[in-house]
């Protein structure tokens, strides 16, 4: 048996079809959700996947947030469904309170698209698990509003209870893929909520899930491995 | 409140005096004539305001069309070519069942006026263009050019182009994989911003714009039409710009990407159902465009109903609504019988559709307002029978003297100091410094098809995930080159954007080129630009890359000073499997590196001569298309069979140029040592076209040169991949940081 994991798409939805091809690829089965319809099709997990829902009118997120498929989605999520936010998608997760703190625009104030290198700081949620503790990882970052902020008391309690999940490896030339490309706070690039069922994250794994594509690496397939194993060993 | 009566036909029959302000509108005096000529009574006023704008020079190519049949004239035979030039964009078949459209297009004079929206709607235009032929978008370049790197205007134009480019595709989710970015001072007031698109269809999708069988439906949808870009094509476009004249601004449009993606979902959904029988995009001249070149590509007439327009500024008058260039709008047309599933594809995604006329029997072009006949028209003689100029044009008298002002006569290094520091001085100056901190704005991911982007010399997206099959696309273009000879740089930038598909691994396939020139009121201008009409039609017609459609931009010149003869050119090429695509970088220490070609003293038009000397003069390299031909071959077969781990492909800047870009892609670096025949600067700097640079690992090393020498292309060792430095033997050494810090940083200081 295999993993049914759905793909929700909004209008202004980019990496739908990528993300399906990466469930695809660990050997899961990839279901695509539509943002209008109020029903996850008792899929075993989500992955919200990046763009410019509804424009970013407002603020990257806002409006995606009250689609009638983030009713479900929610109210899953708080009970153990697992959720992963990818770009757009982390946004949408903040804006929903599914995840604490938000993302703001770019301290260069320019989008920005390269090959990002991270450092995996909890391998333990249900998205990571098939990678090792501290393990560095080269992914494409590739955004406007990527600049992840909390307040003092939130991030502190985040690296407290070990939620950050991915860091920006802030030494060395960032030409190189090294550095906080975006002066995000404690140079965070992806949180996990308490119980470890939601990720959120600016990077974009899904782009790196074949070593002839994009960066030629395939550093992001383990999420979608990770949550298949949880799945279907479960 | 008095109101004038509604221009109707009856009133414009019964007041044959009144006078319309054609001038104005941009129409010449004799064209205001045949106008009335044709419909045998004054125009109305919104008869008037279509065949202005669609009788511009940007949309009837008046000046240019009679050059341009050459493409069609000469032709090569192609079976690749499905749908060729006319149509929205030109398709071609790249096997398996796929066919592929691509098209180039300028957006310059909007881009001076309003940098981020000009080249954002830019982007938007051409991608309609693609969805209008039934294909889904899968990747888009931008060839731009811009006055000096240092000028002060530079960093309000450039940084806008590009966010504008990066605003709207990458919220469009089509990667961005190639293009240029070119400085020279000829483009100062003047920048060209032109952007090419792909998209890939099975050949049963292609659609065409036409509008055929009586009491179909016509469907606007998309945005609401306002009050933007209002005149933007016969005013914007066909017309200098003057200091004294009143701001142009509010003549550019506003794009709105999100608006964009929805509009190609939705086409695309509708397609996939069958629902569409012909479809046109929305472009310059907008309503005007679409209804009349629908209606005369098909076999009947069309009735329109203005009113039933969904508008963004309810005051507007039915000559604005029928000149606006409102952005993201779509019109097609549907059997009756489909139109409700239209309708609810549409609704499903959030888009505006409205059914504002029907296809007819008859022949006639009819357009409604408030109860009265506004238009009524043959569709033809708006779309297709616009003025024909046959300008004359001359050989200006500078010629000859530019041509004698020898740049192999510049002096050139005396010692291996100098020769090392004018390598430094080349790779950091702008035109051959390296673009990162531009296309690192644009996104190379989405889609996740993105085999090869920028820098790579070219873009190469795979199309089909289980056999591998891929398309690349090159574009290039060298006004130094093509004003010191415009027949010659119009091939020499063909031989560039051919050569640039091979040294990835790709058979190049159909050509798209947008010609950029100055204005072609001026005699000189007309010369340049018929000259390299000429030059690439019969570089096409030898290749064997046919013409597939593409764009002209004329009068792209301040007062009396026109840009270099401009025209660049994309070649799109298919691969059978891009696990076989062969990329820039230096991939293994120890790797021989061989010189595909022959290499003379050629420096006219050079990097070199504008980067030491700050000299144009002389004669650009020679044009050999039988060697392009040859050394494509061997390029694709190497790829194929392995024989190459990297190659680069040399053009501006010559060989050193390459070879440090690939050394500091691939991380590593190159001993080099001058071949027998040959001096330092020479090898170093020399632009002869048909060459190329490529990696043999030793285990190949014999295969790849009996192929050569079986094939009769010189092949020529000259070193090896080695190292942390770009050495050259007896001469220099340059560590790669050292060459890293003078390419990487020269963009970002200036601009950012």
């Amino acid at each position: 048996m295999t993993a049914r994991i759905g793909v929700v798409t909004f209008p202004g939805s980019l990496d739908d079809r990528d993300t399906q091809r990466a469930i695809r690829l660990a050997g899961a089965e990839p279901v695509a959700l539509w943002h209008k319809d109020k029903d996850l099709h008792q899929v075993d997990a989500v992955v919200l996947c990046g763009g410019f829902s509804y424009g970013d009118y407002l603020r990257a997120g806002a409006i995606a947030r009250f689609s009638p498929v983030m009713e479900p989605l929610i109210e899953q999520a708080k009970a153990g469904l697992p959720v992963l936010g990818i770009c757009n998608g982390f946004q949408i997760l903040t804006e929903a309170h599914l995840l604490p703190g938000a993302m703001l625009g770019n301290d260069h104030l320019h989008f920005i698209c390269k090959d990002q290198k991270l450092r995996v700081e909890n391998a333990g949620t249900l998205w990571t698990s098939d990678y090792e503790q501290g393990q560095e990882i080269s992914i494409p970052l590739k955004n406007m509003d990527g600049r992840y902020v909390a307040d003092q008391y939130t991030l502190d309690k985040l690296e407290a209870e070990g939620r950050v999940a991915f860091r920006y490896i802030a030494r060395g030339e960032a030409a190189d893929g090294y550095g906080n490309p975006n002066g995000s706070l404690r140079d965070i690039a992806g949180i996990t909520n308490e119980a470890g069922n939601v990720v959120g994250l600016m990077p974009h794994p899904e782009h790196a899930v074949e070593p002839l594509i994009g960066t030629g690496r395939t550093d992001g397939l383990p999420f979608f491995t990770s949550i298949l194993k949880k799945l279907v060993n479960a | 409140m008095s109101r004038t009566p509604l221009d109707t036909v009856e009133h414009a029959a019964a007041t044959p005096d009144v006078e319309l302000p054609w001038a104005e509108l941009g129409l010449k005096k004799d064209e205001y004539e045949r106008v009335v000529e044709i419909l045998g009574r004054r125009p109305t006023g919104a008869e008037l305001a279509m065949y202005s704008v669609m009788w511009s020079e940007h949309c009837s190519y008046k000046s240019s069309k009679v050059h341009l049949r050459q493409f069609g004239e000469k032709a090569p035979q192609s079976d690749a070519m499905l749908v060729g030039i006319g149509e929205n964009a030109g398709v071609v078949d790249v096997g398996q069942g796929y066919a592929v459209t691509f098209k180039v297009e300028s957006h310059n004079h909007p881009s001076y006026v309003e940098p981020y929206q000009g080249a954002a709607t830019g982007v938007g235009g051409i991608v309609r263009d693609i969805i209008a032929m039934g294909a889904r978008p899968v990747a888009v370049v931008d060839p731009l050019r811009f006055g000096a790197a240092d000028h002060p205007d530079t960093k309000r134009v450039l940084p806008g182009v590009v966010a504008g480019i990066g605003g709207y595709g990458n919220c469009l989710g089509l990667p961005n994989i190639g293009g240029e970015v070119v400085f020279d001072a000829c483009y100062q007031g003047n920048p060209l911003v032109n952007a090419g698109a792909i998209g890939v269809m099975r050949h049963e999708d292609i659609h065409l714009a036409k509008a055929s069988g009586a009491g179909n439906k016509v469907i606007l949808y998309g945005a609401r039409t306002g009050g933007d870009g209002i005149g933007g094509a016969s005013i914007l476009a066909s017309e200098t710009f003057d200091d004294a004249k009143p701001s142009k601004r509010p003549a550019v449009q506003v794009g709105d990407p999100f608006q964009e993606k929805l509009l190609i979902e939705c086409t695309l959904e509708a397609f996939k159902e069958k629902l569409v029988v012909g479809i046109q995009d929305l472009g310059a001249a907008g309503l005007s465009c679409a209804t009349s070149e629908l209606a005369s590509n098909g076999s009947g007439g069309m009735r329109v109903t203005l009113d039933d327009v969904p508008l963004r500024d309810s005051t507007l008058s039915p000559e604005e609504i029928l000149m606006s260039e409102s952005q993201e709008r779509m019109c097609a047309v549907v059997e009756p019988g489909k139109v409700d599933r239209f309708l609810e594809i549409c609704d499903k995604w959030d888009v505006i559709a409205t059914v504002i006329g029907e296809v007819t029997d008859g022949d006639r072009l009819e357009i409604y307002w408030h109860g009265g006949k506004i238009v009524d028209v043959d569709p033809r003689t708006v779309a297709h029978e616009g003025p024909v100029y046959e300008r004359p044009y001359a050989r200006p008298s500078w010629q000859d003297t530019l041509q004698a002002d020898d740049a192999n006569k510049l002096p050139r290094p005396q010692s291996s100091e100098e020769l090392k520091d004018q390598v430094l001085k080349l790779v950091g100056s702008p035109n051959q410094a390296s673009k990162k901190w531009i296309t690192s704005q644009y996104d190379h991911f989405v889609q996740g098809n993105t085999v090869l982007a920028q820098p790579e010399d070219s873009g190469m997206i795979r199309i089909d995930e289980k056999t591998g099959l891929g398309v690349a696309i090159a574009t290039d273009g060298n006004g130094r080159y093509a004003k010191l000879d415009p027949y010659a740089g119009a091939q020499l930038a063909l031989a560039e954007a051919y050569r640039n598909v091979a040294t990835t691994g790709a058979k190049p396939l159909a050509v798209s080129d947008c010609l950029n020139f100055g204005s072609p009121e001026d005699p000189a201008v007309m010369w340049q630009f018929a000259e390299a009409v000429r030059g690439l039609a019969d570089a096409c017609l030898q290749l064997g890359t046919p013409v597939t459609g593409g764009n002209v931009s004329l009068y792209n010149q301040t007062g009396e000073a026109a840009i270099h003869p401009t025209p660049v050119v994309a070649v799109l090429g298919v691969i059978d499997d891009v696990a076989r695509r062969t990329p820039v970088a230096f991939q293994e220490e120890g790797q021989l590196l061989y010189l595909l070609g022959d290499t003379r003293e050629e420096f006219g038009g050079s990097a070199w001569s504008q980067v030491i000397h700050d000299h144009l003069g002389g004669l650009p390299p020679k044009v050999d298309l039988e060697r392009e031909r040859l050394l494509a071959e061997i390029l694709i077969s190497a790829s194929r069979d392995g024989m190459i781990d990297s190659a680069h492909d040399l053009s501006d800047g010559g060989l050193i140029q390459a070879v440090v870009e690939s050394a500091l892609l691939g991380g590593k670096g190159a001993r080099l040592v001058v071949p027998d025949g040959l001096d330092a600067f020479t090898l170093l700097f020399s632009e002869s076209a048909g060459r190329a640079v490529v990696a043999v690992p030793r285990s190949e090393e014999v295969r790849f040169n009996d192929m050569c020498g079986a094939r009769d292309l010189p092949a020529t060792r000259i070193g090896v991949v080695d190292g942390e430095t770009v050495e050259l033997q007896g001469e220099f050494e340059l560590s790669l940081e050292e060459l890293r810090t003078a390419h990487e940083e020269t963009i970002p200081a200036l601009l950012a």
